[in-house]
């Protein structure tokens, strides 16, 4: 590694500079202010100062080599990242090595192209104790192999923070080794089965083609070849599906291996002994081919449920799992939620989630509660308060003495139950599973039946037809019409946003049931906005310059819906922040009271003017100099496509209906807002109650749950279908059987619409391949056609039903 | 005609080599990452100035 060329680096950076000055590092305009004249590098940012120092340092100057590089200031988080090095952290995340090195694999925020990889995996230029730096652009994950005697993980964490990669640690990485195996014993499998079945394809190409003209030896080679072939196909890919019999059989139940083991060992006894005795036909062609297209079918599968597992994964990996634990001397360490102990005690600054349930000893403050109950108002909290994990703090720092981390807090025990709920889908598969045993079975006595049959009019064809029956009636394409269909289906959605974890959501979701859906951040944005004003509008800008500090979610509403339109503020000359009142100051030599009516009434005299249309919104009430001079409603406003999507979802028969944590008062509006029945929609759930409504509810039939906080998660895994909203609680989305990324209610629709399309193809798949078997199973037993017949028919069965599949409508195909 | 006594156990013999280094590579997770190492092999460290230094001020 050469020090590069800084100086034509500088020189074009500078000549850039006559026009507009572009950031040295990111490449942006960099604003006047932070112009340096005469100085060859410029920086919009000390984010992007720093990443270029220590890449500059380190000789990396070759980066900026790079055509394609991040269009973006360098944001760092400038954390410390000191819980990266607690024990608790270390026995979750890291893994030891053989060889003495750790390993721990991190998710990267802001991963994009060519020049990232290149610059995370020279990070063990940057750092002499990193060995190893790899990365997954896919995926954005990167696994780093370190040695923790040289340097602790957090200078590791901090240098790539420094770069503007922000790392967040990546759970399951037991899991992903597991899943890693498999995925590359199937891929040997397949690809073994695939090369074997081409190759005894050709034998029998010569074989079928030759025909009578062949000379004897030579015909006799083929054979021997396609023998010598078949043997290692069934003994390496095609052992899954006797593996799969047999544990079948000791379970004493019927499964889809069974029929496909014993039509693959039937014919495969039958082959060699035609091979043996040099006559008759072998049918290892065709079974070779069962064996790859049965194995590419299932891989695909698999990896289409995983591809929806794996993003909702990626999206919990970056909800903060961290806490700043308050020690007795009063110093403050930041360490891993999990390290957290009932006595200990943690502080949580405004806009931080709680990381324990606990009383807060010190500081008052406000809540979002919303995760947990769904009250979309901010609770307030005094010491001695009891407050849990999950919700947000959102006015002032507070330090909370923990009763209850971990596995033990309220979050966790409303998970027990979702993950209980989850467990009782079971039946539904098994019903599955239990059908197919029947197909199975029947598949079974037919083929003894025409052996019997035969037996009595002509031995010499029992076996023969009895093994057409068998391969022909190979549940090949009727295995494949499902998970086929489904697959690319479950594909298109993903690529609109839509992920499902599973073809049962998708039939489920096909047919009108009952939908409910949860008010806050599902029907609603989830924040506070300004829903109505009236009165003098020079308040504003003093509004705005008073609020213009404050966390609150009025503040913030306020912020949201004047900022733009007031460019420039008055100075603030004092200010007072009360808890649960409002907020009081001196403003461009004005006294100004924004606040609850309560609040700013002991301040100021009169009243607003009258507001329309803020039922169930919180009043604000607004006085300048003594005097109310507006009022303002501040409220969660309904989605903009909310309305529409709920009535095309009536429109289908869907009968919609609302489940909220949130005041009863609140739904009322929300719900006559959107024409719903109010009988159908009930406020004030806790979230058990959420559990429990929609385990009544199941009783009358299926339930559809859409959600997307800790409070609906119990509910949505007990639901038929749980669907997790953009945006929601990791512990939602988890639950969920289909997610989605993109905002509002309109997926809801596409969705329900999409799986409608491929539940059609699915049956019109099934049809097909159930009429190829009736017509095979009649050939076979009235041995009109003979085994080779047969092995050759049963692929062309599933390449139609794989055409079908993918020209099929199903989910539209171009992306969102 | 006799010549595929020869030919056709030799074409078996390339096949369970192409068989052979397929599963090594499968085993030795070179399929596992399917994205990244078509933009890795972009740029490495040797073979500098393919591309004038100074670029970016798009």
């Amino acid at each position: 590694m050469s020090s590069v060329d800084g100086a034509a680096l500088g020189l074009s950076a500078g000549a850039a500079a006559a026009v507009h000055t572009a950031c040295t590092h990111c490449g942006l305009d960099v604003p006047e202010g932070y112009v340096e004249r005469g100085a060859p590098m410029q920086f919009c940012c000390t984010g992007c100062r720093a990443a270029y120092a220590i890449l500059h340092e380190h000789g990396l100057d070759r980066y900026y080599d790079f055509a394609e590089r991040r269009g973006r200031p360098v944001r760092s988080s400038g954390r410390t990242f000191e819980e990266y090095d607690h024990p608790a952290f270390r026995a979750i995340h890291v893994r030891t090595l053989p060889s003495g090195l750790a390993r721990v694999e991190l998710y990267l925020e802001g991963i994009h192209c060519a020049s990232c990889v290149w610059l995370v995996e020279r990070v063990p230029l940057l750092l002499p104790g990193v060995a190893r730096a790899e990365l997954q652009v896919r995926r954005s994950l990167a696994t780093i192999d370190w040695d923790p005697a040289a340097l602790p993980l957090s200078q590791v964490a901090r240098t790539l923070d420094t770069l503007g990669y922000p790392p967040h640690p990546f759970r399951g990485l037991r899991r992903e080794e597991v899943r890693r195996g498999e995925d590359r014993a199937a891929l040997v499998r397949i690809g073994v089965a695939g090369a074997i079945a081409i190759n005894i394809m050709l034998a029998a190409i010569a074989l079928y083609s030759g025909g009578r003209r062949m000379e004897p030896e030579y015909e006799q080679l083929f054979r021997w070849v396609a023998l010598a072939l078949v043997i290692p196909a069934i003994a390496w890919p095609g052992r899954v599906f006797f593996l799969g019999a047999w544990n079948a059989l000791r379970a004493r139940t019927l499964h889809m291996d069974l029929p496909i083991a014993l039509g693959v060992g039937a014919g495969f006894l039958r082959g060699t002994v035609n091979v043996l005795t040099g006559s008759g036909p072998v049918y290892f062609d065709g079974l070779a081919t069962l064996i790859f297209v049965l194995l590419v079918g299932r891989y695909l599968q698999l990896r289409g449920q995983r591809a929806a597992a794996d993003s909702a994964e990626l999206l919990f990996s970056l909800t903060p799992h961290r806490a700043r634990q308050v020690n007795a001397d009063g110093t403050i360490v930041e360490v891993p939620a999990e390290a957290l102990v009932p006595g200990m005690t943690f502080e949580t600054l405004p806009g931080e989630t709680l990381a324990a349930d606990g009383v807060v000893a010190s500081g008052e403050s406000s809540l979002d509660t919303s995760l947990l109950t769904g009250e979309s108002r901010p609770v307030r909290t005094a010491p001695g308060d009891h407050v849990f994990a999950g919700t947000v703090n959102l006015a002032s720092p507070i330090r909370v003495t923990v009763e209850h981390s971990g596995e033990e807090s309220r979050v966790a025990r409303i998970l027990k139950q979702v993950e209980e709920s989850a467990t009782r889908k079971a039946p539904v598969v098994l019903l599955a599973d239990r059908s197919a045993g029947w197909f199975v079975l029947g598949v079974l006595l037919l083929a003894f039946a025409t052996w019997g049959y035969w037996m009595t009019r002509d031995p010499s064809q029992a076996v023969d037809n009895a093994i057409a029956l068998l391969i022909v009636t190979c549940p090949c394409a009727l295995a494949m019409a499902t998970p086929l269909a489904i697959t690319v289906g479950v594909g298109r959605a993903a690529r609109r946003g839509l992920f499902i974890k599973g073809g049962e959501a998708v039939e489920l979701l096909a047919r009108p049931s009952r939908m409910l859906l949860d008010k806050t951040g599902t029907i609603t944005e989830a924040r506070t906005s300004l829903v109505a004003f009236a009165g003098d509008a020079a308040v504003r800008p003093l509004v705005l310059a008073l609020e213009r500090e404050s966390t609150h979610p009025v503040a913030e509403g306020f912020r949201r819906a004047w900022e733009a339109a007031c460019p420039a503020l008055p100075a603030v000359e004092r200010s007072e922040h009360v808890t649960g009142g409002g907020i009081a100051g001196r403003v461009g030599g004005r006294e100004v009271a924004v606040g609850s009516p309560a609040f700013v009434s002991a301040r100021a005299s009169g009243r607003p003017p009258a507001l329309a249309g803020a039922e169930g919104a919180t009043p604000v009430w607004i006085a300048v100099d003594g005097a109310v001079a507006a009022a303002a409603a501040l409220g969660d406003p309904i989605r903009a496509d909310a309305k529409a999507s709920i009535d095309a979802l009536r429109a289908r028969g869907w009968r919609v209906g609302i489940l909220s944590g949130d005041a009863p008062e609140v739904v009322r509006s929300v719900a006559a807002a959107l024409g719903l029945p109010p009988e159908e929609c009930t406020g004030g759930v806790s979230p058990e109650g959420k559990l429990a409504a929609v385990r009544a509810a199941l009783a009358g039939g299926r339930v559809v749950m859409a959600g997307d906080g800790v409070n609906d998660a119990g509910a949505v895994a007990a639901a038929s279908v749980g669907i997790g909203m953009h945006g929601g609680a990791e512990a939602c989305l988890a639950n969920a059987d289909v997610y989605t990324t993109r905002p509002g209610l309109a997926p809801l629709v596409e969705l329900t619409e999409g799986s409608a399309r491929t539940m059609r193809l699915i049956r019109r798949n099934m049809a097909f391949s159930l009429a190829y078997n009736v017509v095979g199973v009649a050939l076979a037993v009235t041995g009109t056609i003979s085994p080779l017949i047969a092995a050759v028919m049963m692929p062309l069965s599933s390449v139609t039903v794989v055409f079908s599949s993918w020209y099929g409508r199903s989910f539209p195909r171009e992306a969102a | 005609m006799s010549v595929i006594f020869v030919v056709l156990p030799l074409a078996l013999v390339i096949v369970g080599a192409a068989v052979w280094a397929y599963v090594w590579a499968a085993k030795h997770g070179q399929f596992d990452d399917m994205d990244t190492p078509a933009l890795r092999v972009l740029r490495e460290d040797e073979g500098a100035g393919a591309r004038a230094p100074g670029e970016g001020e798009e």
